[in-house]
């Protein structure tokens, strides 16, 4: 072949410049016949990096690379510079040496600061930056998921118009030609339809847009919207607002159906704040948590007071509340019937301690509860004390409205070429706008999406959208922190952003240039700094936020002369009750072909692979319903069949459900997983619905749940006391379960461990149960998944889970979660007894698994008290997959078939770290390593290190007499250890 | 004839070889199984369908091999199911075998004689049963010979403190031990075939099989002094095959299974199934080959008597769990014997009561130990109950341990059946295979049991 040939002229004419100027040569070089066949066979533009490629052709292309080894060797680096977050090694990337990215990931209202680890070009895996205001650090089940969706093998890959794939120039025309006839009518028939709007650089772009074309329309929508709390708001300090509280000062919380602590951007900081309350010792006091909720959350679990009430009831005791802390203009106290006692304590606590609590109310309380909630902050000092009122993004606006809006003008024939990005209003939109039908209606439909979706299917073009790993982008959280969006990657597909689909509208000649969205948000950030635009952007790369955007959402007080309304209540029906809720593994859908969150056990009902239609116990008795029994919804002549799930805990006389499911397009993972929930959500109540109707169809269906039983049947499993007891008598603790037998109580000759003792300590108290240490574990350790029917015959995989109990009676029990990784138990049962030595200890205490040693006879496992160790019962790795091999660890073995598996520590993380500190001459310091699961954990619940180190963080927690071992009356030794909860009840409470 | 008359027997039970044979008709009658020409019709029928039998074993471990063991109703917690519940039932079985021939035959117990040879030739089969089950079940079963000390270049050795190497050294040496202790009893009866077969083919194999026995006094004298010796080592085996088997499950921590009375509740539970199994492997074949004269009454009621005194150290092995679950005061225990009482398998739980302890009080009765067709019913019932009470020992201790978030649930998936009724297959091929080349009972043995081996002694 004459590829040879070709490659030595190329190495020779490059041998001759220096790598940077013929980094800007190349797309001339690559105009040359024989190098862009050679790319074109060796890149084919749709196929991943290196896909394909023989033997040959790899060495050829070596070679090339080495010669080109100035312009950043074979990776799929992104064409521009991006910076690492540590100091570069000087020679650009070192094999087998991670480089750290900052970079963010918007989701909602929010932002994820994340740090990306690069393994040779390839994002293997999020950590959250540390810097960053939104996630201190923290990551949650999304932002560790989301490294997945980028090599999600189903992602749209190629531009596609009536079901043929077709080049983007075509696409382009079809735009310009629709656009030129825009321009002569002012653009009166253009709708731009995008998710909430969170990107400063894009807004930019859309004013520019309106400012040339005055009667295009812009339109937010995204189905888990804050139009509620806009509303309250807007009554309450008459003008528009956002919510946004500090939990560090609340020295107590009370959250209307607020679920604070759980999934998504904004409850990371939250948690975190909330947990450093929590913990007993602290300079200031433990806070006191109260939840009024239907359906139990992880906040609900955390709460020392849950009140497990129906949505639509929420709004009379937060007006029982107002009443009782005297909030303006609220006077008659609705009669708070049988939550009179909780409604009393709140009040007195509220009271008692003013400036120093928070009240929040969820998204799915209907404005007055947010209202209600501004009027009691403000009654108790708590504005601008712990909570403050923030100029909402992009003026914020109602989205369901404007929704509805433009289904009208779809119906008045007013439009004539719809743009929608990433929004998936087919699935999403309130299901009385029939938005699949009228959007067929209008002339000309764009759809730029990362998956061929409900709506894509709809439309005449789709176009695939790029990741946010792999595109320029910029993100603004709810305080105003904003982060530059850097690629970790060139696009895998053929993909385009927002910015560039925008711009390309905005081309007034054909000929022009499509800008880069690097080029867009570049030059938007350097209208907006004068000076030193380099160093500045470097900066803004390198830390991941932009200098000086911190806590810069201007604060919006209440006009003094502006008198605080009320919003007017919604009078609910009656009838059985029916609320919406995000999911807490595929949020409104978008993550629905995400095969780690789909086997993520739901924190509360420990399902995977399903939603539920999920009911109190006593409901269920009243009803005649079983778990698993199928039954048709019917709300508002709508309908939709559903499988019962009985949570214990929730209000009665209500059902929940979780969108995001039923989907009949978007993936292989997501069709045809649970029930679309959206089919029976209206515009007029869309969250909360009363009049539901249940009718029992007689079938049956098979859920897939991690955990069956649900009650520690007496054991001391959980240990726990209330703060008073603690304080009282600290052995309160130790006393709950049988005493561990001493270090000399065993046959075994005692083993020393004189160098490092590595050991973990889980604090129960701040674990919320929200599960980012299963997904950061499954991202880490290349964990498989394995489906709902081998999660159903009790065969997951994931090496660290999250149990869940139920504690006292089943309509208001005590919830409990605990994660159970590994124990490395100094006197490991499973060691014992493995026939071949493939699973041994260490001599600095791990319990370590050989997988090329496994035979696999599971001895092990059934040895194991704990239950933790996993086995390959199939093939369940994807070895042929050839995407999803690039998020893959490189320093983590993918099993193969038959061999068992477990939690390692991390050892990988341990090995780097002790190579780090042999190269320098040194011991590994406290905080060097990091478990993957204690890394992601927003709420730092999880400790990891040097037990031998009495100054070490892991010592000195396990040092606490709240400090247990599981079931350490065995004489396993685990290195794993427990910190008890500890509850902070009210007094009163608590008496009655 | 002036000779005295035969001394009658003084007990009246029936005999152990009924009258009127002699040294002729009881070599006659056994060889004549193996000798005759034509097959019985029953004997394909019967070969045929065990062949089927087996074709779904090796259908079944095909698959298993390309797919993986997931295709069974194994999962966390529930590691061990069908494959080590079987294996311990076909090791149990196989029991009987090694107890007839060996500690039998120590004791002088002359009625074990007509049950011996087949008892033992079960016990081979048993045990081939039972060693696909450890291999098979292997997450990756073709590096099983990993668990076998021998010098490789990794510079690994097995872990020596693992049950599961005790076992792959107790059951290969009870594997040996049985064979050589099966072929050594052989050889004298293959020389007869070889002396007695008209056929060409049938001298050669015979011939060869009976390495030159030509039943010379040396021979008598060599050969008696080497089956006392095998049986000799042999009756240790009885004892620590199942002893060790059962360190799989006492040595380890689980509920259930940590428990010192496991080795001889496992010996006496082997025992029972194994004689079980002869019992109903040797009513048919005696009815079927009309060898009622040598598998006589007096050989089922001796059988029956086994089953029941074994049956009821069974049983006081399953009060004293639950006493020591009570006394012991270990909450994991006393739960884990509620479960068994009440969980969800408390179904297979008492039915495994009703199989091994109620039903077989029976065979307190006399009619019922003459009652063919009762003995021969009570024999599968007690087959059914210890494969039961394993099932229970390893599934029901696993299914709920120490922490109620990872109890799970199990059943046999088809893969858990077609393996378990395929082991049948195999092991009732290799029997007919069996019944038809070799003599099925031992025929020089026989033959010491008939009158004319009585020694008189001549006056002076």
């Amino acid at each position: 072949m004459s590829g040879a040939l070709d490659i030595e002229a190329i190495r020779r004419r490059l041998a001759t410049g220096d790598g940077r100027r013929f980094w800007r040569s190349l797309e001339e070089a690559a105009g040359t016949p024989e190098l862009a066949a050679l790319l074109e066979q060796d890149f084919p533009r749709q196929v991943a990096a290196g896909l394909g490629v023989g033997r040959r052709q790899f060495l050829q292309l070596m070679g090339a690379s080495l010669a080109l080894a100035g312009l950043g060797a074979c990776t799929r680096q992104p064409q521009q510079e991006i910076v690492p977050y540590a100091k570069a090694p000087e020679d650009g990337i070192v094999p087998g040496e991670p480089l750290f990215f900052a970079t963010a990931m918007p989701l909602d209202t929010g932002v994820y600061g994340l740090l990306a680890e690069s393994h040779m070009g390839r994002p293997t895996k999020l950590e959250g930056n540390p810097e960053h205001p939104a996630s201190l650090g923290g990551t949650d089940v999304f932002a560790q998921a989301s490294v997945l969706g980028l090599y999600d093998p189903d992602r749209s890959q190629v531009v596609r118009s009536a079901g043929e794939i077709r080049p983007w120039s075509a696409f382009f025309q079809t735009l310009h030609a629709a656009m030129q006839t825009q321009r002569t009518k002012d653009g009166v028939g253009i709708r731009i339809l995008t998710e909430t709007l969170t990107s400063t650089t894009l807004h930019d772009q859309i004013i520019a847009f309106n400012s040339e074309l005055h009667s295009a329309r812009w339109i937010e929508y995204e189905p888990i919207n804050r139009d509620n709390a806009l509303l309250g708001l807007q009554a309450a300090i008459g003008t528009d607002a956002a919510f946004y509280n500090r939990l560090e000062g609340a020295d107590v919380i009370v959250a209307f159906d607020a679920d604070l602590l759980g999934s998504g951007p904004n409850a990371l900081r939250d948690t975190r704040a909330f947990s450093g309350r929590r913990r007993p010792g602290g300079r200031k006091p433990m806070s006191r948590l109260y939840v009024a909720e239907p359906m139990p959350t992880v906040t609900g679990a955390k709460a020392d007071h849950r009140l497990a009430v129906r949505a639509g009831d929420v709004e009379a005791i937060a007006r029982a509340v107002a009443a009782g802390v005297g909030a303006y203009g609220v006077t008659a106290a609705a009669a708070a019937g049988p939550h009179a006692q909780w409604v009393e304590a709140v009040v007195k606590d509220l009271t008692a301690k003013r400036n120093s609590t928070v009240v929040v109310a969820g998204p799915a309380q209907p404005p007055a509860v947010h209202a209600l909630v501004a009027l009691i902050n403000d009654a108790v000092g708590n504005t601008n004390a712990t909570v403050a009122n923030v100029r909402p993004f992009a003026g914020g606006r109602e989205q369901v409205a404007a929704l509805g809006k433009l289904v009208e003008d779809i119906d008045a024939g007013k439009v004539d070429l719809l743009i929608i990005a990433e929004s998936n209003p087919v699935l999403t939109a309130p299901v009385d706008f029939r938005f699949a039908e009228r959007l067929q209606k209008v002339p000309l439909r764009i759809r730029l999406g990362l998956y061929e979706d409900e709506t894509s299917r709809l439309c005449h073009w789709h176009l695939p959208a790029v990741h946010y790993l792999e595109s320029w982008s910029d993100v603004r959280g709810i305080d105003g922190t904003t982060s530059i969006i850097q690629p970790l990657i060139a696009p895998l597909y053929d993909g385009k952003t927002v910015h560039e689909l925008l711009a390309a509208c905005m081309r007034k000649d054909e000929s022009d240039r499509v800008p880069t969205s690097y080029e867009i948000v570049r030059d938007y950030w350097s209208r907006q700094r004068a000076g030193d635009s380099t160093a500045f952007w470097r900066r803004a790369l390198h830390d991941g936020i932009v200098e000086g955007t911190t806590g810069a959402a201007l604060r919006v007080d209440r006009d003094v002369e502006y008198l605080p309304k009320m919003a007017e209540s919604i009078p609910l029906g009656d009838g059985l009750e029916i609320t919406f809720r995000p999911d807490p593994a595929v949020y409104d859908g978008r993550f629905a072909n995400n095969a780690w969150l789909q086997e993520l056990p739901r924190p509360m009902t420990k399902l995977t692979w399903d939603n539920a239609a999920c009911i109190a116990p006593v409901t269920a008795e009243r009803l005649g319903l079983a778990s698993g029994d199928v039954v048709e919804l019917r709300l508002e002549g709508r309908a939709v069949r559903a499988p019962i799930w009985i949570v214990p805990g929730h209000a009665p006389e209500a059902v929940t459900v979780h969108l995001g499911y039923g989907r009949e397009h978007g993936g292989r993972v997501a069709e045809g997983v649970g029930f679309n929930a959206y089919a029976i959500r209206s515009s007029t109540a869309p969250w909360i619905a009363r009049g539901l109707q249940i009718h029992k169809t007689g079938e049956h269906h098979e859920f897939a749940t991690t955990q069956h039983h649900h009650d520690m049947e007496g054991r001391d499993v959980v240990r726990g006391a209330t703060i008073a007891e603690y304080q009282r008598d600290p052995k309160v603790i130790r006393e709950q379960g049988e005493e561990a037998p001493g270090a000399g109580e065993t046959l075994y000759p005692p083993v020393r461990y004189d160098g490092y003792a590595w050991g973990m300590a889980i604090d129960l108290n701040a674990c919320t149960g929200c599960s980012a240490c299963v997904i950061a574990c499954q991202a880490e350790n290349n964990i498989a998944v394995v489906g709902k029917d081998q999660v159903s015959r009790g065969r997951e995989m994931h090496w660290i889970r999250v149990d869940r109990y139920f504690e006292g009676s089943a309509d208001t029990p005590a919830i409990h979660h605990q994660p159970v990784p590994c124990m490395h138990c100094e006197d490991a049962p499973c060691e014992v007894v493995c026939p071949v030595n493939a699973t041994t200890h260490s001599n600095e205490g791990l319990n370590q698994m050989v997988y090329n040693r496994c035979v696999g006879t599971r001895y092990c496992s059934n040895n194991c008290p704990y239950k933790v160790r996993r086995f390959n019962f199939y093939l369940y790795s994807d070895w042929s997959t050839e995407s999803l091999k690039l998020q893959r660890n490189p320093d983590v073995t993918v099993r193969s078939r038959g061999v068992m598996e477990k939690c390692t520590y991390c050892v990988q993380r341990i090995q780097y770290a002790k190579i780090k500190a042999e190269e320098d001459d040194r011991t590994v310091r406290d905080g060097e390593i990091t478990p993957a699961c204690a890394q992601a954990c927003p709420a730092e619940a999880i400790v990891f290190g040097n037990q031998n180190d009495p100054e070490s963080r892991v010592a000195k927690l396990k040092a606490e007499p709240r400090n247990y071992g599981l079931l350490a009356e065995l004489n396993t030794r685990p290195r794993t250890t427990y910190l008890a909860e500890l509850r902070n009840p009210s007094p009163d409470l608590e008496k009655a | 004839m002036t000779s005295p008359v035969l001394k009658p027997r003084e007990d009246r039970r029936p005999p152990i070889i009924a009258p009127g044979h002699t040294f002729e008709t009881v070599t006659d009658r056994i060889s004549r199984v193996v000798l005759r020409k034509k097959t019985p019709r029953g004997w394909i029928v019967g070969f045929a369908l065990s062949f089927a039998l087996m074709m779904v074993l090796f259908y079944t471990i095909g698959a298993l091999l390309i797919r993986g063991i997931g295709l069974w109703g194994i999962n966390i917690p529930v590691g061990w199911g069908f494959a080590i519940v079987t294996f311990v039932w076909w090791i149990g079985i196989g029991h009987a075998g090694t107890l007839i021939s060996a500690i039998l035959l120590l004791l002088r117990q002359e009625w074990r004689t007509s049950i011996n040879r087949f008892a033992e030739a079960m016990t081979l089969f048993a045990v081939a049963c039972a060693g696909i089950y450890p291999v098979m079940h292997l997450g990756r079963p073709w590096l099983a010979y990993w668990l076998f000390p021998y010098p490789n270049t990794m510079g690994m050795w097995p872990n020596f403190r693992s049950p599961l190497i005790w076992d792959v050294f107790a059951v290969s040496t009870y594997l040996t031990v049985s064979l050589m202790f099966w072929y050594v009893g052989l050889i004298p009866d293959l020389a007869t075939l070889r002396d007695r077969s008209d056929s060409r083919i049938g001298r050669t194999v015979y011939g060869m099989l009976a390495i030159g026995w030509r039943g010379s006094a040396k021979h008598w004298h060599r050969y008696e002094t080497a089956y006392l010796l095998l049986a000799g080592l042999a009756t240790p085996l009885v004892v620590s095959v199942h002893t060790i088997v059962s360190f799989d499950f006492a040595v380890s921590m689980l509920p259930g299974w940590h428990a010192t009375i496991f080795p001889p509740y496992f010996v006496a539970g082997a025992i029972y199934s194994g004689f079980a199994m002869v019992m109903t492997l040797a009513i048919p074949i005696r009815r079927f080959y009309g060898l009622e004269d040598f598998i006589t009454m007096r050989h089922l009621d001796n059988m029956a008597r086994v089953m029941l005194a074994t049956g009821l150290i069974v049983a006081y092995g399953y009060a004293m769990e639950t006493f020591m679950a009570w006394y012991g005061g270990n909450p994991y225990e006393e739960f884990l014997i509620l479960n068994r009482f009440t969980g969800p398998y408390r179904l297979q739980y008492w039915l495994l009561i009703t199989c091994n302890v109620i039903l077989p009080q029976v065979l307190w009765l006399k009619p019922i130990r003459m009652n063919v067709a009762a003995l021969f019913i009570m024999s599968l019932v007690v087959n059914v109950g210890m494969w039961l009470e394993r099932y229970i020992i390893v599934v029901v201790s696993l299914h709920r341990d120490f922490l109620p978030s990872s109890w799970g649930i199990y059943a046999g998936s088809v893969y858990d059946w077609s393996m378990l009724f395929g082991s049948m297959g195999l092991f009732l091929t290799l029997l007919f295979l069996f019944v038809r080349f070799l003599p099925m009972i031992s025929i020089f043995e026989m033959r010491t049991l008939v009158p004319e081996a009585e020694v008189k002694e001549e006056p002076l």
